[in-house]
């Protein structure tokens, strides 16, 4: 049996609650090569560089084919990146000039100065009145659970309005999602019989997902409505040409990436805040700390903990290693976000922390395009979560969590509660 | 007690009772007075500015003051901390006594200081002749009124603006005028817009970009006289090739002089460059000999970079304002070897014709360049620029985030050309000379002569050249 790399045990489901023990060691080596020719790159100065090192692609189709061998003694696995090539592009996973082009046809109708400046805080009624509803929903419990009850239900029906998904779709997705998400592993137990059975499946859901994205767009097509995807299909500005693939990618990630992170993130948020009392304390009394609040809790427990389809289409010299040429890089933002060489004290929450650049929603071209909605959920779900829910206790810690490992969040947070406030 | 233990008590007391004074209430003056509180200084802080308002911000007054978006006196600076300081605004610095360590002001006042900051920046070059820069609709964009001014001018509107140089100030206005629509002529004395800052080649790209936009262009000339109506608006450019253009409102936009009159005789490196400072923000006497109590910061401070073969040089950015005067302030409050140097990769940025424009380093320190990523067609790249194999500067046209990395090359002496990206290159990635002018000899200099015979009474003097 061979040792297991920190990496890998990192990726282990026993030590999905705290894989930091792991990332510390990983740290030690900041490009490590794994079994399966892998580079993983775990401190933050290296993560950085390679954001903005225009050798490095995020296009998946310039990963090597096949898959690299599989370190001796294990079985062989599925290409890691099976589920996700079998969809044209988007663009977290396009270089430029594809990229750039494609996300600044998306970015105008979604955020940014100078085309559409209030769209995102033009939500924070509806994100208001959605929180206040599901806080309203919990009166009379004396236990919830924060994941399904709360840190769920926001973001699914905000990106459902933003994007124009019908809400009644969401159950039909949110299981496409589960069975897409559950079916990916990139740790040393991907080669079990049960991810490996999980794989069809999740090929398959990803499949039903796309054909339901590809129906919605045509509908928008034929009869403009509301929301960002009709936009899309409709658009008729100086730039358009995005396939009929790359819209239903792009679609499929936008409705996934707007629900699965911010879930995790507001999960996260409420679990650790109920583990640090003087920080609840804290932003409790002094409400005005939610904003560098969210974004010390996205550094401490980044909701894409890793990302995966970047790879060197150079030799790439960093930190005394050269990642050669083909090699595919993962990016360790949960552990960059706890380096000690970047961050003092990193282990420590702080919410009033200064100079703060986690890298929570990465860096460089692809930084995170629903960042801007993202903060505001999670900093109204969060305030109005300590303001209403009287005394709060952790029921179980840690809490069970969620199979897959890049977007890492507990599956429920159980917690004891008082009453809800007015 | 011993000398660290003397060095600490000293310095304890100066943060505690020591008398700071800052001449230069913008950026660069603003930020120094709060980072002296951040440092622990609760002595007396005096800041002193010619302009009657409160510290602003400058770069939304060529874009979005000037296109109405912003009125000039919604700029002002956010304060990152409570100053604390008596503000003497309105009022100009006329003379600096070191021997004395007074400032002395345009009323008679003169104002002890133990520590000094020079942050008095720039101004902007007015139109040479005076009978023809009074003419009304003749207009140069510095200060908050002069933005103000030249924005009620352009809503008028003018039937022609006439921009009299096509440097970042000048495009920028240019860039204004098609966005609301104006007739403009840009008459510009270089082969190109940019071509001091960016080079011919760029210069050549943002020629192409603003006559795209309907700008009409003349590069190679300059304006030998405006002439006014007899009510005293200004009417008609005449152009150095005899051609005239016909326009009411007038820009000048001839670069900056920095503000260094009032030190006059006091004994300072300081003239048409800038006040010479060490890496730390120490004045250098006229000698060359560095001050223990002058400090300078901002578009006005120019001091030797360890990146650029320790030349002097000014940088009138808007990070070096602030950064600069950080250390300046941090090394006022300390001694050594708690001194701080301010080792900035200097950097600007610029908006216009719809395009962000951004740079690192010092591009006329390269003498080649070579496009690395992106397309000069569609406008949106960038560029790496280099001398003797190393990069030196690189410049992106909507492709701003890749700035880092040539930041990081840059501040690794990395290799030019860099290596070539792994996709969406350019079609020829061949390093061309970058064109950048011979820069200009200023004529008014003065003389420096070398006085005293004995070695220990050797100094130096700045005589005022004979015209």
């Amino acid at each position: 049996m061979v040792e297991e790399t920190p990496w890998q045990q990192a990726l282990r489901y026993a030590n999905r609650a705290n894989p930091y023990p792991f990332y510390e060691e990983l740290r030690k080596t900041p490009v490590a090569r794994q079994p399966d020719g892998t580079y993983v790159v775990s401190t933050y100065q290296e993560i950085v560089a390679l954001l903005h090192d225009p050798r490095v692609s995020s296009d998946v189709r310039k990963l090597p084919d096949p898959a690299p061998a599989p370190a001796e003694g294990s079985a062989e696995a599925e290409p890691i990146t099976e589920t996700v090539v079998s969809l044209e592009p988007n663009i977290i996973t396009q270089d430029p000039p594809e990229h750039d082009r494609d996300r600044r046809m998306m970015m105008p109708h979604f955020v940014g100065p100078p085309h559409s400046p209030h769209l995102i805080s033009d939500l924070e009624p509806e994100i208001r009145r959605i929180v206040d509803g599901l806080l309203d929903n919990m009166q009379g419990k004396t236990r919830i659970d924060a994941v399904d009850e709360f840190a769920y239900p926001l973001p699914v029906t905000v990106i459902c309005k933003v994007l124009g998904v019908p809400l009644e779709d969401e159950p039909r997705f949110h299981s496409w999602i589960e069975t897409a998400l559950d079916s990916l592993d990139f740790g040393p137990e991907a080669a079990s019989e049960e991810i490996q059975s999980r794989l069809a499946g999740g090929r398959q859901a990803v499949e039903e997902f796309g054909q339901f994205a590809a129906e919605l767009l045509d509908r928008y097509a034929q009869q403009p409505g509301p929301g960002m995807l009709s936009a899309m299909v409709n658009e008729d500005g100086p730039e358009t040409g995005m396939s009929k693939g790359v819209l239903v990618s792009n679609a499929l990630l936008l409705i996934f990436a707007g629900h699965e992170t911010t879930v995790n993130l507001i999960a996260h948020s409420v679990l650790t805040l109920l583990r640090h009392p003087d920080a609840l304390e804290k932003l409790r009394r002094r409400p005005e700390l939610i904003v560098p609040g969210v974004e010390e809790l996205l550094r401490f427990e980044s909701s894409v903990q890793f990302w995966h389809t970047r790879s060197a289409v150079e030799d790439i010299d960093i930190a005394g290693t050269t990642i050669p040429k083909g090699a595919p890089i993962f990016l360790a933002y949960g552990s960059a976000n706890r380096d000690p060489k970047r961050f003092a004290n990193p282990y420590e929450l702080d919410l009033e922390r200064r100079d703060n650049q986690h890298l929570g929603f990465s860096q460089g071209i692809h930084f995170c395009f629903g960042a801007p909605l993202a903060r505001l959920e999670v900093q109204v779900a969060v305030g109005e979560f300590l303001r209403r829910v009287e005394n709060p206790r952790l029921v179980e810690d840690p809490p069970p969590y969620r199979h897959n490992q890049i977007f890492r969040g507990p599956r429920h947070v159980l917690v004891d509660i008082d009453g809800i406030r007015d | 007690m011993t000398v660290p233990a003397t060095v600490a008590e000293l310095v304890r007391k100066f943060r505690a009772n020591g008398r700071i004074v800052i001449v230069g209430a913008s950026l660069a003056g603003l930020r120094a007075a709060e980072a002296l509180r951040e440092e622990g200084f609760t002595g007396s802080l005096t800041i002193i500015g010619d302009e009657p308002d409160e510290p602003y911000d400058r770069p939304p007054l060529s874009k979005q003051v000037l296109k109405g978006w912003v009125p000039a006196d919604h700029t002002t600076l956010p304060r990152l901390r409570e100053v604390n300081a008596q503000w003497r605004l309105g009022v100009t610095a006329t003379g600096l006594d070191r021997a004395a360590k007074q400032v002395r002001l345009a009323d008679g006042e003169q104002i002890p200081y133990d520590r000094l900051l020079i942050a008095t920046g720039t101004r902007a070059r007015q139109w040479p002749n005076p009978d023809e820069a009074a003419l009304d609709g003749v207009y140069s964009l510095r200060s908050r009124d002069d933005a103000a001014q030249l924005q009620k001018a352009l809503a008028a509107p003018p039937s022609r603006v006439v921009v009299i140089g096509a440097g970042f100030i000048g495009s920028e206005v240019t860039s204004v005028c098609r966005e609301l629509d104006l007739p403009v002529t840009v008459v510009e004395r270089g082969s190109a817009p940019l071509v001091g800052a960016l080079g011919g080649v760029i210069g050549e790209i943002a020629a192409e970009i603003q006559r795209d936009h309907g700008v009409d262009l003349r590069c190679g000339l300059g304006v030998s006289s405006l002439e006014g109506d007899s009510g005293g608006h200004v009417r008609r450019a005449h152009l150095s090739d005899g051609t005239t253009v016909d326009a009411d409102v007038v820009v000048a936009s001839l670069g900056s002089i920095r503000n260094v009159e009032w030190l006059e005789g006091a004994g300072l490196a300081s003239g048409f460059w800038g006040v010479g400072c060490d890496a730390g923000g120490r004045a250098f006497d006229i000698n060359g000999v560095v001050t223990d109590s002058i400090y300078v910061a901002g578009d006005v401070a120019r001091s030797p970079h360890v990146l650029y073969e320790y030349q002097f040089l000014a940088m009138e950015h808007w990070d070096n304002a602030v950064l600069g005067a950080e250390a300046a302030a941090h090394n006022m409050v300390n001694f050594e070897p708690h001194y701080r140097p301010h080792l900035l990769l200097p950097g600007f940025w610029s908006g216009q014709f719809g395009l962000n424009i951004k740079s690192v380093g010092v591009p006329p320190f390269g003498d080649e360049i070579v496009f690395t990523q992106g397309s000069v067609k569609e406008r949106r790249f960038a560029a790496a620029y280099g001398r003797r194999g190393r990069i030196v500067a690189a410049v992106t046209f909507d492709h701003g985030k890749w700035l880092e990395y040539y930041g990081k090359l840059i501040e690794h002496s990395g290799p030019f050309p860099p290596p070539p990206p792994g996709w969406d290159q350019p079609p020829d990635m061949k390093p061309i000379p970058a064109e950048f002018p011979q820069p200009g000899v200023p004529t008014a200099l003065p003389d420096v002569v070398l006085t005293g015979h004995d070695p220990s009474e050797r100094a130096a003097e700045f005589r005022p050249r004979p015209r």
